[in-house]
């Protein structure tokens, strides 16, 4: 099968998936989990057997490396109560942010939620596309879309 | 009342894009780590013009004249999907180059990856590359030293083929009598280059 180089996939979707980890994974793990996904996504490319949804794919990996990075943090972390924890997710708004607080009740979500909200609001991800994504059916992922955008919209007013 | 998703999808630019160069260097300096990294390029500088260069593992496997977006698709058709464009990963073989079209080297010690040559054509590169700075050989020469003497037309094509010009430096090769032939990257390359060897062109 005629796959296009894995450098055209890095200028296509970096960003976007750099943006999806900051929002899923926080900032402070953005930069970690970006480099596990793209090796993650680099070492299974050249056995994939179909090329139609890199985008899906892509994303999908990125998903599951931000699940990975909170599964590792949260057993790092020591049980003591109400210690801050720097570049976590939710917490503190960012101020260099349009709408900082918005995007602070976007990391309060649940990670499944906040992976839907994002995908489907912000890049206008299609429900079977990002059903693949999560690896969930259509209607849980619209679920998900709906949940999320219920509590934003409970947490958060302009 | 949609106004949240509108003011998500607004503001979403403001998030960080960490992911240009240093990310993706990092990337391909631990891709390479790993065994991933199959084939890197990378764009050089020179007075013939913009060059694009890809090495794998094994060495230099391509060198290309005005390259085009066609350059990483022949690299992931005829070598591997995974490419990574790295300029690090080339700093040897830009090293090289510029010394050479500076006039300040005469041999390249680059490792040659012949990947993309193969049978009687790779034989004819090979020899090619034994032909030393500033001298010339011929299209029957190397014909002959590639162990078929009567394929000289072939030993042309091969050279017309050649996937790493310059380092595998085709430009030595003319015709017998001394006309210039052809060349991959035109003419005026060829000149060029032997000028700049110090060769008398007819």
């Amino acid at each position: 099968m005629k796959l296009p180089p894995f450098q055209a996939l890095l200028d296509s979707h970096s960003d976007e998936i750099y943006r999806f980890l900051v929002v899923t994974a926080g900032p402070g793990e953005a930069d970690d989990c970006f480099q596990e996904t793209w090796i993650a996504a680099m070492r299974a490319y050249p056995r994939l057997t179909r090329a139609d949804n890199l985008r899906a794919w892509l994303f999908r990996i990125a998903k599951n490396k931000a699940t990975d990075a909170h599964r590792s943090r949260a057993r790092r972390a020591v049980p003591v109560e109400a210690v801050p924890e720097r570049g976590a997710a939710g917490g503190e708004p960012d101020v260099e942010l349009d709408e900082p607080e918005l995007w602070a009740a976007v990391r309060e979500l649940p990670p499944k939620q906040r992976a839907a909200v994002y995908c489907r609001s912000v890049l206008g991800i299609p429900y079977d596309e990002l059903a693949e994504l999560l690896e969930c059916s259509q209607d849980a992922a619209r679920r998900s879309v709906h949940e999320g955008l219920k509590r934003l919209r409970e947490e958060w007013t302009p | 009342m949609n106004d949240i998703e509108q003011t998500l999808r607004d503001s979403a630019a403001s998030l960080p894009a960490g992911a240009a160069g240093d990310l993706q260097q990092r990337l391909a300096e631990r891709a390479a780590r790993d065994g991933l990294l199959d084939v890197a390029y990378a764009d050089v500088d020179s007075p013939l013009g913009p060059l694009a260069v890809a090495s794998t593992p094994r060495g230099l496997v391509r060198l290309a004249y005005s390259p085009g977006d066609d350059f990483a698709d022949e690299l992931a058709t005829k070598l591997s999907p995974r490419v990574l464009r790295s300029p690090a990963r080339l700093d040897e073989v830009r090293r090289e180059l510029d010394q050479y079209f500076e006039g300040k080297r005469e041999e390249f010690e680059l490792p040659i990856d012949w990947s993309l040559t193969r049978g009687f054509f790779r034989k004819v590169l090979q020899q090619t590359a034994r032909i030393g700075y500033g001298s010339v050989g011929t299209y029957a020469e190397v014909a002959r030293r590639a162990g078929s003497p009567r394929a000289v037309r072939a030993a042309g094509n091969a050279l017309g083929s050649n996937p790493i010009p310059v380092v595998v430096p085709c430009h030595r090769v003319l015709r017998t009598g001394g006309a210039l032939g052809g060349y991959t990257g035109g003419l005026e390359r060829k000149e060029f280059l032997l000028r700049l060897e110090g060769v008398t062109v007819a």
